[in-house]
């Protein structure tokens, strides 16, 4: 029941928020933050309670729902899942909290990102194919109004863009999951089951096109170059808090996909293609970097970095599934630094996408020239912007150092020459993260900015809570890496 | 004779008759129980329908009338089909002087698609499509007095006459050919083998008869222009119910085809062509019911696909029907919506109606999604149930060729929902008075949902249907 509870409440919350037409803003949005927190705990207690010597998938509830098709609703979670789900349930939390131009509209606003967190934590906690697919699809139609309805710039187009790129992905990893699900007798979308079958073992032409429609569809998600570049328009056009989500959270529904479907299911045909997945990864690490160190508007340059840090991820899955004789304990470091930089870059994004949206909300400009001497002025905004910048250019003590030690670990074992272009790009992204803390803060502060407010009490309020998990996971990572090295050394041991 | 066996369609018959004399006999503001009698009446024939569900698929009539599961689940969604019609009309057709007659109408149409539907026999396939034609002219052009409806009209009757001629024709090749109209007959006779080139010229001038009704290429053109000038109820009727006919008599029909006759990829090529050239049409309309019209074109592509892995695929025709009756309930919920507004057309009008129509825009939005294919509305199961018999039967291309469409058909789509919630408020919105427009378009709403829901429901009927021949 701890499952569905965590899926429901929000669910319920956003009914609740859209039928009570009387509630005022600091209602609506007071109550948004409170319903959007039971989540995180109930997470949190399930956390607690996860055996890391037990079974792959706990917590399994099953209904069936359309038995006749082999669907059903069921949910269960493992390390991995329970790590990304919770993370996200936290960033969810923080960007409704986060304040935000609701253009007189809050109980919209507030019930669009309820239903959001609530299909978001959906696809994590799915463990029906069909079920994945259903929340997966349902998050767009959640961005798409949110984009489009309080987004600026030109967020219709940036909504449509979205919508339509990332629905081509979708579609193509439906026919990929149909194809999954023919391929077992009695047909069935069980994930324990399909994990268990590797259907379509032994190659052949289908299991080659249900694997790369399943990695083009995750790919888009992901976002890995080239299919990237519905994301930068996307993220600048759209409100600060939904760009913090949709960092977050939605782009790691592509790499969660990857882990738990072609990774998981398709294990041989996967390690078939592993080296030329982690080629596309390392291409994402340099070509996210240096495009990234190219822009000159705020918002487009972290959202580049989140296209180098997928890459991390991608390339530490890569590495985990290429079945090389006595690497086991590398993959599985490669593993584990894929899902810990899932969740470190959740984090840290999540408050780089909020500190951008506190930018937007004084000043309604993203162009880093127009910037300079904001430390005095705003000394809060400048410790938060640098905490997050150091943590995810990967500064040992904060989250993203331990993922990137981890993959790259991994990598050194399996591809070593992949890990040495890919290090490359912690340098570039090191270099970038440095001038954009020069150009906001340092030099002289233009006129025009001369009555630039500083961080309020509930903006610094929730960084810090954001912060404080990237910093606790940099210095004490223990209690996250059990949790995920449980699952890990499950998946990549197994068959 | 088994006259038992038709007492579905004799109720209808006796219903519409009732209905034209109580239309004669009363005045013109009382003709709202018209639609209560049709009502009753379509209830009555759904019990008497649900009746012959239990027995075994079997030819009655000495042969010329189906009864099998097919038939029977077909008929079940054009009856509800029709219910919903009837139950978004009486506020719109209230202040025309001929309200009454309508409902007959409709009856009569209903009946000649339930012919279609179970016509195992090619005079009584000829009868249903003739039938239905018949009534369905009068409906497109109802208001008569309004030149875009005449013209509606003299399209579809222009195209209908065509195509009607050819479907006759094709029927009296066939009969050339084997000497008879019965489907088990016709069907020994192509095994035993006949002349190619004429069984050829036959099954295209039948194919073109039936697209016809399907509203499919080549003869679609007539489906935008109904969708926009006929009565708001009278496009829904035709968009929507004529197809599920349409399909599965073309589908029966192709059962009888012999292997050596290429129609798998006659039928592939039609779907392709179909969806393809209504989306790329709807793209740029800016015009909602034309629009409507024109995806409307685009579903009966999809639903082709079904029909070519007919007999390679075990669910080929469990996904038909259960695509079918996905696609009518959301079309149906979408022209309800436009209905109730009175019959608003243009783009412009719907911008900003989530804030003066929020319930309006809410169950337009969803049918729109349920048409794309957005879980866990209905319209999701159908397009799942094609897309898994098309791979499952060897057309994996086909299926992706779809998936293409389904993305280029979002964009048209998301255009009516960004005009509704992104756009600034319209101060006024007109709506028809009264609650029948109104209540239709909620339950076709619920059902959407529901009915995604509780799609095993929906299963059970459609499960292990399979012609009787």
């Amino acid at each position: 029941m701890i499952l569905t509870a965590t899926l429901g409440l929000p669910m319920l919350g956003a009914l609740v928020i859209a039928v009570s037409r009387r509630w005022t803003e600091t209602t609506a949005r007071l109550f948004a933050v409170g319903v959007s927190l039971l989540p995180v705990f109930l997470l949190a207690w399930a956390w607690l309670q996860f055996d890391t010597q037990g079974a792959l998938f706990q917590f399994v509830e099953e209904v069936p729902w359309v038995p006749s098709l082999g669907m059903g609703y069921r949910l269960g979670v493992d390390g991995i899942a329970l790590a990304v789900a919770t993370m996200s349930a936290l960033v969810f939390s923080a960007s409704i909290a986060y304040p935000v131009d609701t253009q007189n509209q809050p109980r919209q606003y507030y019930a669009w990102m309820l239903f959001l967190q609530s299909v978001s934590l959906g696809v994590f906690l799915a463990l029906d194919l069909l079920l994945f697919y259903v929340f997966f699809d349902l998050s767009l139609v959640g961005m798409f109004f949110l984009i489009g309805r309080w987004g600026h710039g030109q967020a219709q187009l940036a909504a449509f863009k979205f919508f339509l790129y990332t629905f081509c992905g979708s579609l193509l990893l439906l026919l990929a999951i149909i194809g999954l699900y023919l391929s077992v007798e009695p047909h069935t979308f069980d994930m324990r089951v399909l994990i268990e079958q590797q259907p379509l073992a032994g190659g052949g032409v289908a299991a080659g096109l249900v694997f790369l429609a399943l990695m083009i569809g995750f790919a888009i998600k992901t976002p890995i170059v080239p299919v990237h570049t519905w994301l930068p328009q996307a993220h600048v056009d759209a409100p600060g808090p939904a760009s913090a989500v949709l960092a977050g959270v939605l782009l790691k529904m592509g790499t969660y996909g990857i882990i738990r479907i072609p990774y998981s299911m398709m294990g041989e045909t996967f390690a078939r293609y592993a080296l030329i997945i982690a080629l596309f990864a390392v291409a994402s690490i340099l070509y996210g970097a240096f495009v990234a160190l190219g822009q000159r508007n705020l918002k487009r340059r972290i959202a580049y970095t989140s296209i180098n840090h997928m890459g991390y991820t991608v390339l530490g899955i890569a590495v985990a599934g290429a079945l090389i004789q006595d690497t086991e304990y590398a993959r599985e470091l490669a593993l584990v630094g894929a899902t810990v930089e899932m969740v470190a870059h959740g984090l840290i994004t999540g408050a780089l996408f909020l500190i951008c949206g506190s930018f937007w909300q004084r000043t309604q400009e993203y162009d880093l020239d127009s910037y300079g001497g904001l430390l005095r002025q705003a000394p809060l905004l400048t410790a938060f912007t640098v905490l997050a910048s150091f943590a995810s250019l990967g500064l040992p003590g904060l989250a993203g150092f331990v993922a990137e030690f981890h993959i790259f670990a991994g990598t050194f074992d399996v591809y070593p020459w992949l890990a040495v272009i890919g290090v490359l790009g912690i340098l570039v992204t090191a270099s970038l993260f440095l001038q954009m803390l020069q150009k906001l803060f340092f030099g002289t502060l233009p006129q025009r900015w001369a009555h630039f407010e500083d961080l309020h009490a509930v903006e610094w309020g929730v960084l810090a809570v954001l912060s404080a998990g990237f910093v606790i996971i940099g210095i004490a990572p223990e209690f996250l890496l059990t949790l995920i090295e449980a699952s890990a050394t499950l998946l990549v041991g197994g068959p | 004779m088994p006259i038992g066996d038709v007492l579905p369609e004799i109720s209808l018959t006796l219903g519409a008759v009732v209905i034209v004399l109580f239309a004669a006999f009363t005045r013109q503001q009382h003709h709202h129980w018209a639609a209560v009698l049709a009502l009753l009446t379509i209830a009555l024939c759904v019990v008497l329908t649900l009746a012959q569900w239990s027995g075994p698929p079997r030819l009655t009539f000495s042969g010329v009338w189906a009864l099998d599961g097919v038939a029977i689940s077909s008929k079940l969604v054009v009856l509800i089909a029709g219910a919903l019609v009837v139950a978004m009309s009486p506020e719109w057709m209230r202040t025309d002087r001929r309200h009454g007659e309508y409902y007959a109408l409709v009856l009569f149409a209903l009946l000649g698609v339930i012919m279609m539907a179970s016509a195992s026999d090619t005079m009584e396939l000829v009868l249903g499509v003739l039938l239905s034609s018949v009534a369905s002219y009068p409906l497109a052009a109802y208001h008569r007095g309004w030149a875009p409806a005449l013209e509606a009209g003299m399209k579809y009757f222009l195209i209908g006459a065509l195509t009607n001629a050819l479907l006759t024709i094709g029927v009296v090749v066939v009969f050339g050919l084997t000497g008879n109209t019965g489907y088990p007959e016709i069907a020994q006779g192509f095994a035993e083998g006949s002349d190619n080139l004429a069984l050829t010229i036959a099954t295209a001038c039948i194919v073109l008869g039936l697209t016809f009704k399907l509203a499919a290429f080549p003869a679609h053109a007539w489906m935008p222009d109904v969708a926009q000038g006929s009565p708001a109820p009278a496009a829904a009727f035709l968009t929507v119910i004529p197809k599920v006919g349409a399909a599965v008599a073309l589908a029966r029909f192709m059962s009888l085809m012999p292997p050596d006759i290429a129609w798998r990829a006659i039928v592939a090529v039609i779907s392709v062509m179909t969806m393809t050239l209504g989306n790329v049409a709807a793209l740029r309309q800016t015009d909602v019911r034309r629009l409507l019209g024109w995806s409307s074109v685009s579903q009966s592509g999809y639903a082709l696909m079904a029909i070519v892995v007919m007999g390679v695929s075990d669910q080929a025709l469990t996904a038909l029907v259960f695509f079918l009756a996905t696609y009518v309930i959301a079309n149906l919920a979408a022209f309800a919506v436009v209905t109730h507004l009175r019959g608003r057309t243009a783009l412009e009008d719907y911008q900003g109606l989530a804030r003066n129509a929020p319930i309006a825009a809410t169950i337009l939005i969803a049918s729109l999604l349920s048409l794309v294919g957005i879980p866990p509305l209905i319209g999701f199961f159908g397009k799942f149930m094609l897309f898994s018999v098309t791979i499952e039967g060897g057309y994996t291309w086909l299926a992706f060729v779809a998936a293409v469409n389904t993305v280029v058909s979002l964009f048209y789509y998301l255009r009516i929902a960004a005009s509704m919630m992104f756009s600034d408020a319209r101060p006024v919105v007109h709506v028809l008075m009264g609650q029948w427009a109104r209540s239709t378009m909620v339950v076709a709403g619920l059902l959407l949902v529901v009915g995604g829901l509780g799609a095993e429901t929906l299963m059970i009927f459609t499960d292990s249907i399979r012609f009787a021949l």
